[in-house]
């Protein structure tokens, strides 16, 4: 079966495309691509009416939360919302309940993701057993059922010798490590970032240092080690600059960034909203500041949402209670958008960290770029459709966003996998 | 703008003017006859331990003819798995006109002021605020130095963790103190604006005319803030020795419960500068004003 994608604004600025053509999908992949019109037969013909096709996005942080807590996100809901946000795939966190830790967790994941999910979903392996920071998990077989990078996210880890060996034993996979980037000896029991703010409202704060501290330890490892590293969700602008410095050396070390995180400080808590609550904590704008001039330079790959479903009656606790973590798939691109509208931020550079720059990251070879060959996952978007992000414009299973009642200037108005349409704005 | 029916949160809703009246109230109160118990209702929600407080306001609500009326959490459904929420709503359905509370976490009192109907006052939430405790300590400064303007005032010890010397410090810069702090760095608070820091007790006594000694309050500490209370009190008690260099006029205040040999030799109980428990006989006052203004307890029947 082959498809015609026609009128269409062919964007991706990985390979220097830009301007109105043509994209024709066969078998799911791109067979041809052209900014001319395709001289070609299809069964099927998509009239993208001068919009924007971009290569499908890329998260390569969510938590799922299935298996064990079906009640915050399942692999259905948590992918429903992915498509709604233009993400044609997810890598998940392993911190379900048990925890992705053995082939029998991964194989679930995958088995539901068959049944139940439209987009591409990667689980990525624990890097320990129970993410105790204790016992290796089985590396080689967790990849061989699927796992494409590991982790302990949500927990950092924290014995050196263990992130040591893992970064060596893994660099025999050419996966990555992702770290979170947080040592808990001195986060303590901060819930917000530690500065004039968190004193002000009596709360604990949790320093720079502890984001900092791991960032620095892990790069001297991967140099050591010559494992390749991912840092997650950095918040700090002195982990950035660690970064960059590690890059100019020429480490096998990247980065991420959340639109939380490149949209809001520390301020945002001034109500005590727990929506506003997460870990690594929302910092200050000079952070903030360093993270999109980061991003900008290409020293930050990629935006993940790090998307982290909670129930209302957790995010309800009191404030220090309650849990880290917000959902993100949503309103991704059109957060980051307003960046882009602001001049803080490129567009070239937002479709990049949210296409090509992660599937570097996890190495995928197969997509992240509108190239022959590639898989036929796109995403539509259009620059000037107003909305305003409301309690009913979620498919997670969760509400807990930042972005509530944010109004917001772009959307995505449609989404393939494979050439075939996994979301269109107000449709089915 | 009247305090009835007004929730106190944090001691900078108070302006100057509200401050003022309350403490002549106050100072009213003190000569009055306590009135029989009337019609309204104070409910009281102690979330983490407390005696004197409690107690303060149980006194201050029988001096103005308020009946109060305890839930102890640890006795009801809160062990049950009842929320802050179901249990503050319950104290309302049951008749409470006004709510007291105490709990853990900065800014709760804040979530059941939006939710309840009845006025909510903050006698305590985590590290945050302790509105009630400032404005007895700013009424004692009043009533014992004759007036709060220019007071020099030095806070000592654990600021860090003291939800009493944060809202002491607001209430007392706001109502025109200079206020200077001296402790160790690991219990500093590096952001707290508009304060001296002193570099030892020792010029700090020698430059205050008010000396607030703070609790170390060990149960929020993290862990390694002093290597012993005996190294804390060598660098920061206050003794007689050291009350040397402390104007003879000044006073010495501390919030409670003290502990002895920490922040304070057992001596200076005796020094005639202590007003420890002027603070306590004050707090009595000073809640009862706050209370009948925000519950609208009619006074005519009060006698001088």
């Amino acid at each position: 079966m082959k498809v015609l994608f026609q009128n269409a604004h062919l964007y991706d600025p990985s390979c220097q495309l830009d301007g109105m053509g043509e994209v024709l999908v066969e078998d799911h992949h791109i067979r041809e691509i052209g900014l001319d019109r395709l001289d070609v037969n299809a069964h099927h013909i998509v009239d993208l009416e001068g919009k924007y096709l971009l290569p499908g996005f890329i998260d390569i942080h969510v938590h799922f939360r299935e298996p064990g807590e079906e009640h915050k996100e399942t692999i259905e809901s948590g992918s429903r919302a992915a498509a709604m946000g233009g993400f044609t795939t997810v890598c998940c966190m392993p911190n379900t309940r048990p925890a992705n830790d053995s082939v029998l967790v991964t194989k679930y994941i995958l088995d539901k993701a068959k049944l139940h999910s439209r987009i591409r979903i990667h689980p990525i392996s624990a890097a320990s057993k129970g993410l105790e920071g204790k016992e290796m998990v089985e590396y080689g077989a967790m990849i061989d059922a699927g796992c494409i990078a590991v982790s302990d996210d949500g927990r950092c880890v924290m014995d050196p010798y263990f992130a040591r060996k893992v970064l060596e034993y893994l660099s025999d996979f050419k996966v990555p490590f992702i770290e979170h980037c947080e040592d808990c000896r001195l986060s303590q029991e901060g819930a917000m970032n530690e500065g004039r703010y968190s004193s002000e409202f009596g709360l604990r704060g949790v320093p720079h240092a502890a984001e900092d501290i791991i960032v620095a330890r892990d790069i001297s490892l991967a140099r050591t080690t010559k494992g390749i590293l991912h840092l997650a969700h950095l918040s700090s602008r002195h982990s950035v600059a660690a970064l960059r410095l590690a890059k100019s050396e020429g480490l096998k070390v990247s980065g991420e960034v959340t639109p939380h995180h490149l949209l809001l400080t520390e301020e945002s808590l001034k109500n005590l909203d727990s929506n506003f609550k997460m870990a690594p904590p929302l910092r200050t704008e000079e952070d903030r500041q360093a993270l999109v001039k980061a991003l900008e330079e290409g020293i930050i790959e990629a935006i993940a949402t790090d998307h982290a479903p909670h129930n209302l009656e957790e995010k309800s606790l009191e404030f220090h209670r309650a849990p880290n973590g917000v959902i993100g798939l949503e309103t991704a691109f059109a957060a980051c958008m307003k960046l882009v509208d602001q001049g803080e931020l490129s567009f070239s550079r937002l479709v990049e960290a949210l296409t090509s720059g992660p599937a570097r990251v996890m190495g995928f070879k197969d997509r992240g770029q509108l190239k022959v060959g590639k898989f036929a996952d796109f995403t539509v978007v259009d620059l000037k459709a107003p909305w305003s992000v409301e309690k009913n414009s979620f498919l997670s299973k969760s509400r807990n966003s930042p972005f509530m009642s944010w109004k917001m200037n772009s959307q995505v108005l449609a989404t393939y996998v494979g050439g075939e349409c996994v979301y269109r704005v107000g449709g089915s | 703008m009247s305090l009835l029916g007004r929730s106190l949160l944090d001691i900078n809703q108070l302006k100057n003017s509200d401050v003022e009246e309350l403490f002549s109230f106050s100072k009213k109160l003190k000569q009055l006859k306590p009135l029989p118990l009337g019609h309204k209702v104070l409910g009281l929600l102690f979330f983490e331990p407390s005696t004197r407080t409690r107690a303060s306001f149980e006194m201050a609500s029988h001096l103005i003819g308020v009946k109060s009326l305890s839930l102890d959490p640890s006795q009801s459904s809160i062990t049950k798995g009842e929320t802050i929420e179901d249990t503050a709503l319950t104290l309302q359905a049951l008749g409470a006109h006004a709510l007291v509370m105490r709990h853990s976490s900065p800014g709760i009192s804040e979530k059941l002021s939006e939710l309840l109907k009845i006025p909510v006052i903050n006698a305590g939430d985590g590290q945050r605020g302790h509105p009630t405790q400032a404005l007895l300590d700013a009424f004692t400064i009043l009533e014992e130095r004759g007036a709060i303007v220019g007071e020099k005032v030095l806070l000592v010890g654990d600021v860090k963790y003291s939800r009493v010397a944060r809202s002491n410090i607001q209430l007392l810069k706001k109502l025109g103190a200079e206020v200077a702090v001296c402790s160790p760095s690991t219990l500093k608070d590096p952001y707290l604006e508009g304060v001296y820091q002193v570099a030892n007790l020792e010029e700090g006594l020698r430059w205050a005319t008010v000396c607030m000694m703070l609790r170390m309050q060990v149960e929020r500490q993290m862990g390694y803030e002093v290597p012993s209370l005996k190294e804390y009190s060598r660098r920061f008690g206050i003794n007689a020795q050291r009350l040397k260099l402390f104007t003879s006029k000044g006073i010495l205040m501390h919030p409670g419960p003290f502990n002895r040999g920490v922040e304070l030799a057992p001596e200076i109980l005796e020094d005639p500068r202590n007003r420890i428990l002027a603070q306590v006989k004050n707090g009595v006052f000073v809640r009862a004003a706050l209370l009948s203004r925000i519950m609208g307890v009619d006074m005519e029947g009060m006698k001088l």
